[in-house]
């Protein structure tokens, strides 16, 4: 129904999305298994910072419940891993992350700005101290070992699965009428609601597509880790991480936050195996320059450039005139 | 006729102070009405109740036969009321034609987001910023917002639209263009409820007149009877001059 009078202008996001999915494809053929790493290590991200971009991007609403969606997917593994066939996991752990975040959607998303950031990362360590609790209450023991027979290349190939859908996702959210309801709600909420808009539906089904995303990538990777435990699954460094990775790409265009993915996750990578021990304070110290000289990301950069660009080729007016 | 909107002892306090305390009155269809009165009357209060920005407290209010006074704002504004702010609001960084698109979208009259963008270029003429179309609203000056607002008010398909201030701060020119664009608006069948300090504004547009003071109404009537009422008078310059 929508696609029958879309333009090829319309398809080259889609198109460039499949067919940049397919040349990745081959590369667990030719890559070694430190490549692999890193590679599924970006790939995660990207997925993840993609999928918060999805909501906070063009809402404003500042999410750090990154880490509680992925931790419940990867805690869905390791409870259900070995007692469900694997392809039935992945959709259960999808389930329950809709779910907890339509539970926590509802109940947070009528709160505001600095109020709703605080909430989100007070949630993060909520489900935290709640599975290290049930874990120590009814299972004994707080870590847990995940047996999964999943290899790299199969993580690898479901995360860019996973990467291409939530690019694909989002690309025909921003497009439709809901889209355009959550730009204006991050533009100015009160026009919106009095411009007709349900604001907290809108908000609360991106919330949740953004972090059944979130959930699933936690499920898959969690057989990469064998071992996890809360403090690993729940980990609020990803939560931040993912925040700033979105961040200097910039998330408001879908592409965005993986350019800011790429270069952070090989700099990381870099600083992990040079500087172990003072990792904690260069990831700070690279917060800060990010915000300091590249506020609006690397998308923001280019766009700066295109209308410097424009100007000097006189095609088009000064926005400000 | 049914009136379009009817207020029925509508009350709202924020603490103890009584912003409206059992305001009753009624707008009949294809009006303009002014609701006029000292600051701090109620008038903006009374807008943010009909509107659903604010809840009242007791009373109802009828809009086109239908009780609102419990609905959300996204509500009463499909079902057909559209308002513009006292402090200008647009959305800064989406530009002129996506502003009104937004209203046109989500209105009485919904449509796709194609069909809304191209709602929207008529209104923007009809207000004077169709040349201005793809520039971010951030960039346009305080009075031109003020148009951009209205051209995102009509874009909903509004029966009742009300104006919060939308002449203040206007000079002698904009404020000719500016009623003049009102009163097509009134041809055109639209009912309109404007608070407005601008009393030449009031006599020019407004069929009735509606005062407001400590948030009940204490004057009705034509512009001419309801602004010569002792109470008015009193309202507006203390017991001494009354």
């Amino acid at each position: 129904m929508i696609a029958r009078n879309w333009t090829l202008k319309d398809w080259a996001f889609p198109l460039v999305v499949l067919g940049g999915a397919a040349l990745l494809a081959p590369l667990p053929a030719v890559a070694g298994s430190y490549w692999m790493a890193l590679l599924v290590n970006i790939l995660m991200y990207s997925v993840l910072a993609t999928a918060w971009a999805l909501f906070s991007g063009p809402t404003h609403y500042v999410s750090l419940a990154t880490a509680a969606f992925f931790g419940l997917g990867a805690y869905t593994m390791a409870f259900l891993g070995e007692k469900l066939p694997l392809p039935l996991v992945y959709p259960a752990a999808a389930l329950i992350g809709a779910v907890v975040a339509t539970v926590v959607g509802l109940s947070t998303l009528r709160l505001s700005g600095v109020y709703f950031v605080i909430f989100t990362f007070g949630l993060a360590e909520l489900v935290r101290q709640l599975v290290t609790w049930g874990e120590a209450k009814f299972g004994g023991t707080v870590g847990r070992f995940v047996f999964i027979d999943v290899n790299q290349q199969g993580i690898f190939w479901m995360l860019l699965g996973l990467l291409a859908l939530v690019l694909l996702v989002g690309y025909a959210i921003q497009r439709s009428r809901l889209g355009w309801a959550l730009r204006a709600i991050g533009e100015d909420e009160t026009v919106a609601r009095h411009s007709g808009i349900d604001t907290t539906v809108s908000k609360v089904a991106v919330f949740v597509v953004s972090a059944t995303f979130m959930t699933v990538v936690g499920a898959v990777m969690a057989p990469r880790w064998t071992y996890i435990d809360p403090s690993i699954a729940f980990n609020p460094i990803i939560s931040f991480q993912v925040l700033i990775m979105a961040l200097l790409g910039g998330a408001a265009r879908l592409y965005g936050p993986i350019l800011g993915v790429v270069p952070l996750a090989i700099l990381f990578e870099i600083l992990q195996a040079n500087f172990p021990n003072s990792f904690s304070i260069l990831l700070g110290l690279t917060f800060l320059v990010i915000v300091y000289f590249v506020p609006n990301g690397v998308v923001g950069l280019i766009d700066q450039g295109r209308d410097k660009i424009a100007r000097a080729v006189g095609r088009r007016p000064h926005p400000a005139e | 006729m049914q009136p379009l909107i009817e207020l029925h002892g509508v009350s709202k306090s924020f603490g103890g102070l009584k912003a409206v305390a059992g305001l009753t009155a009624s707008i009949p269809r294809g009006e303009v009405v002014g609701l006029v009165g000292p600051n701090g009357s109620g008038k903006t209060t009374a807008l943010n109740l009909i509107t659903g920005n604010l809840t009242a407290d007791s009373g109802a209010i009828v809009f086109d036969g239908r009780n609102i006074e419990r609905q959300g704002a996204h509500r009463i504004a499909r079902a057909g009321i559209a308002r513009t702010f006292q402090l200008v609001r647009v959305m800064p960084t989406m530009t002129l034609a996506e502003n009104v698109a937004i209203g046109a979208m989500f209105g009485a009259q919904p449509c796709s987001p194609a069909e809304a963008q191209e709602r929207a270029l008529p209104l923007l003429a009809r207000v004077g910023l169709a040349a201005r179309a793809d520039q971010r609203a951030a960039s346009l000056t305080y009075i031109d917002q003020k148009r951009l607002e209205l051209a995102r008010a009509l874009a909903a398909h509004p029966q009742l639209l009300l104006l919060d201030e939308w002449l203040a701060g206007l000079n002698p020119t904009e404020l000719k263009d500016g009623i003049a664009l009102i009163a097509s608006l009134a041809r055109d069948g639209l009912t309109i409820v404007m608070v407005e300090h601008v009393m030449d504004a009031i006599r020019a547009l407004c069929s009735r007149c509606i005062v407001m003071n400590a948030g009940t109404k204490i004057a009705e009537g034509t512009p001419a009877e309801a602004l010569a009422d002792p109470d008015v008078v009193k309202a507006y310059l203390g017991d001494d001059d009354a």
